[in-house]
């Protein structure tokens, strides 16, 4: 009798716990981004502004990536501008590539910012804002630092992130020599 | 553990107020006071009381207590509150991070509420425990209480001790009348005429009704776990979509977090006309009252949706006028009628002319959203765009930019490449005026005409798989409220004792209704009765 209700007692007890610990923990805990670090980043395809050629993401093995979400009405996207085109001056040859992905931006209005910013590095279009959806994109910028076998090693959300930040980061993803 | 004997020989479980045969206290000095007996829970033993031994029965009864259940309710409550006095983390409107936010913004007690963890508080840890712990007690309390009222209720027998029946709340004593049988019987008769049901063992009887009003609070109960497990449905993916859409006429635009897209063939508003308004009503000089606002939308699905990004291969699904309350719908999918930007500049409509002769060289058209690069006038002149800024502002130091990716104030860089000018004449355009570039003497000068107009249309995306589940809940919860509210469970005592008849009722509201019948049906058996009444605090009732 005793041994039953003690029993009866721990089952009942146990299983509304494990119930609405699993529950809870879905739905405050658990991290539900898209994009999450140490994970493959999500593939997907755009075109390019400068000569519309395809960029697929899954195609870039063996290169790190430093793929950055940006807009030209962002003002600390503008600020960290030098500093990513300076990185990629300095690590495109040692197989780091930084990719800036617009959110949703005409071709005129990124082209003269390109220049007045002269930036060198490919700039993807995400015209229908698929990519900014996909990536589950809050504020921007926000950049994922992918290594050569396209898992995202490092994300910073909202910037400007410093030099020292981006070389700091991009050091992780540098494929082995 | 040993059991508790009662008098009448029954032998109860430790805890037991009320001999569960004969209804008698248990406890000598209940036993022997005159006040009401305290008829909760029939007098069973509530499990949690019962046992009080190991962690487990300890853990048992700590949320078996309704007290402790009210406080962890008000704890949240009081919580809540406070974790809306200043936006949580994920709301900061400034790109900072929050233990520099909190404090810089709202000073010291903004420093408090981030150390004290407000700033997150609805997944902090003792926000997520204290609703976890509510949740175990709502489901402990109910199983603690119910299962022996229920096992109470269910082996109650019609004969009770003399001391239960006289220490009732409503109560008689009546000497035996003549032709007693048969006047039972008449009393019996009256008793079921009014849906008692009644159980009679020689000279006694036991009416009751209502009993499975007493089960109300634990189905409320129940709708309330059920209206719980639809809440948390939500956060299975595919379960719950909340987005929106703008999209403007004879567009296409992916539904967001869908393999959908969806088309706006074009977005109307409605006003009334005079005639639909009623005459002599002050209304006559009413303007722009709407009467309707309506998207002719075509719902696409993408049959290409593998590769994000990648060429959409539409086909149609599903094709509505949506409007107010009559969404677009497929599948679990629906569309909301929800925000307009009627009228919004879509396209400037130029003419390029000659300043000093005032000629008119040719027209152009400028698309907000998509503007060319390049805009050819006749075959030798060409108007390049070379900058575009959608929503034009100066930065800090003085350099053009634009606020938004949205066109509200456009601003555009135009370089005129003609004959007369070969390396191009450069100037400033905005909406309704330009500005050549300064100490240059211009040659061409631009007119406006009436610009293209579009109407956006706002949708509301909506999906919830969880609805029918949070109805059903709804639905349960409020069927254990009137369960609980409009019936009474009545039980009339009536026991033959040597030459004394012992009355006695019992409800667990209105205790007035159950005098009247109790009452009513003895009149009707031309029994003379006069019926004590006590209160709740065991005083007299007149």
């Amino acid at each position: 009798m005793n041994r039953s209700r003690t029993w009866m007692r721990l089952i009942i007890l146990g299983v509304i716990f494990v119930g609405i610990s699993v529950a809870l923990y879905n739905a405050f805990i658990k991290d539900t981004a898209a994009v999450q670090a140490n994970e493959l980043a999500p593939d997907f395809i755009l075109k390019t502004l400068e000569d519309n050629q395809e960029f697929q993401l899954s195609k870039q093995a063996g290169k790190g990536i430093v793929l950055n979400f940006w807009g030209t009405w962002c003002a600390p996207c503008r600020e960290e501008m030098p500093a990513l085109e300076k990185m990629h001056q300095e690590f495109k040859d040692k197989g780091v590539e930084v990719i800036g992905v617009n959110i949703g931006e005409s071709d005129v209005t990124v082209e003269s910012f390109r220049d007045t910013y002269h930036i060198s590095f490919p700039i993807l279009m995400d015209r229908k804002r698929e990519i900014t959806q996909l990536y589950e994109i809050g504020p921007i910028p926000t950049t994922y630092f992918i290594d050569s076998d396209g898992v995202v090693k490092k994300i910073v959300i909202g910037g400007p992130m410093a030099e020292k930040t981006i070389k700091e980061n991009i050091t992780q993803i540098l494929p082995q020599q | 553990m040993n059991n508790v004997k009662c008098e009448c020989g029954h032998a109860n479980p430790v805890g037991t107020v009320l001999c569960e045969a004969c209804g008698n206290p248990l406890l000598e000095e209940i036993k022997q006071g005159d006040s009401p007996l305290d008829m909760r829970y029939e007098g069973a033993a509530r499990r949690s009381q019962t046992y009080n031994k190991s962690i487990i029965d300890k853990v048992w009864n700590f949320f078996s207590s309704v007290k402790i259940a009210v406080y962890m309710i008000v704890i949240v409550l009081v919580a809540s509150i406070v974790g809306t006095i200043f936006p949580q983390e994920v709301y900061i409107p400034v790109p900072k991070p929050a233990s520099i936010f909190y404090e810089e913004t709202y000073g010291f007690i903004g420093k408090i509420y981030y150390l004290l963890g407000f700033h997150n508080l609805f997944s902090s840890w003792w926000y997520v425990l204290l609703l976890l712990m509510i949740g175990i007690s709502l489901v402990v309390c109910s199983l603690d209480r119910m299962i022996p009222l229920y096992k109470a209720l269910k082996k109650q027998k019609v004969k009770h001790s003399i001391n239960f029946l006289t220490r009732q709340r409503l109560k008689a004593e009546v000497s035996v009348p003549a032709e007693w049988g048969s006047k039972l019987d008449q009393l019996q008769g009256f008793l079921k005429k009014r849906r008692y049901d009644v159980r009679r063992e020689g000279d006694s009887l036991l009416a009751e009704k209502g009993r499975f009003s007493r089960w109300g609070p634990y189905i409320n109960h129940i709708g309330l776990i059920i209206f719980l497990i639809g809440a948390l449905m939500r956060l299975v993916p595919g379960y719950y979509l909340d987005q929106y859409v703008w999209v403007k006429d004879g567009e296409t635009k992916k539904v967001p977090e869908t393999p959908y897209y969806v088309k706006s063939e074009g977005f109307t508003i409605d006003f009334y006309e005079k005639e639909d308004l009623p005459e002599g009503a002050g209304l006559d000089n009413l303007q722009g009252v709407i009467k309707q606002y309506q998207t002719k939308a075509v719902l696409y699905e993408n049959v290409n949706a593998g590769l994000p990004g990648s060429e959409p291969k539409l086909q149609e699904v599903a094709r509505h006028d949506i409007i107010v309350n009559h969404p677009l719908k497929y599948n679990d999918l629906q569309l909301f009628q929800s925000g307009q930007r009627p009228k919004a500049i879509a396209a400037l409509n130029m003419t390029l002319v000659n300043e000093k002769t005032g000629d008119k060289i040719g027209k152009f058209k400028i698309d907000l959203y998509n503007p060319q690069s390049e805009y050819k006038i006749n075959d030798t002149t060409t108007i390049k765009m070379l900058e575009y800024y959608p929503d034009f502002e100066f930065t800090k130091d003085k350099k053009p930019t634009t606020k938004s990716p949205n066109p509200d104030n456009p601003a555009f860089v135009l370089n005129v490449i003609s004959p007369q000018t070969p390396n191009g004449e450069k100037a400033w355009l905005f909406l309704g005026s330009y500005l050549p570039a300064p100490g240059t003497e211009n040659i061409f000068g631009y007119e406006f005409s009436m610009p293209d107009l579009t109407n956006i249309t706002g949708l509301m995306v909506r999906k919830d798989k969880s609805l029918p589940v949070i109805y059903f809940g709804c639905f349960i919860s409020m069927l254990g409220l009137v369960m609980g509210f409009y019936w009474q469970h009545r039980r009339i005592w009536i026991q033959t004792e040597r030459s004394l008849v012992y009355v006695a009722g019992h409800t667990n509201k209105n205790w007035f209704g159950l005098k009247n019948e109790v009452l009513d049906v003895f009149k009707k058996a031309s029994i003379p009765v006069s019926l004590v009444e006590h209160g709740k605090d065991g005083k007299k009732v007149d």
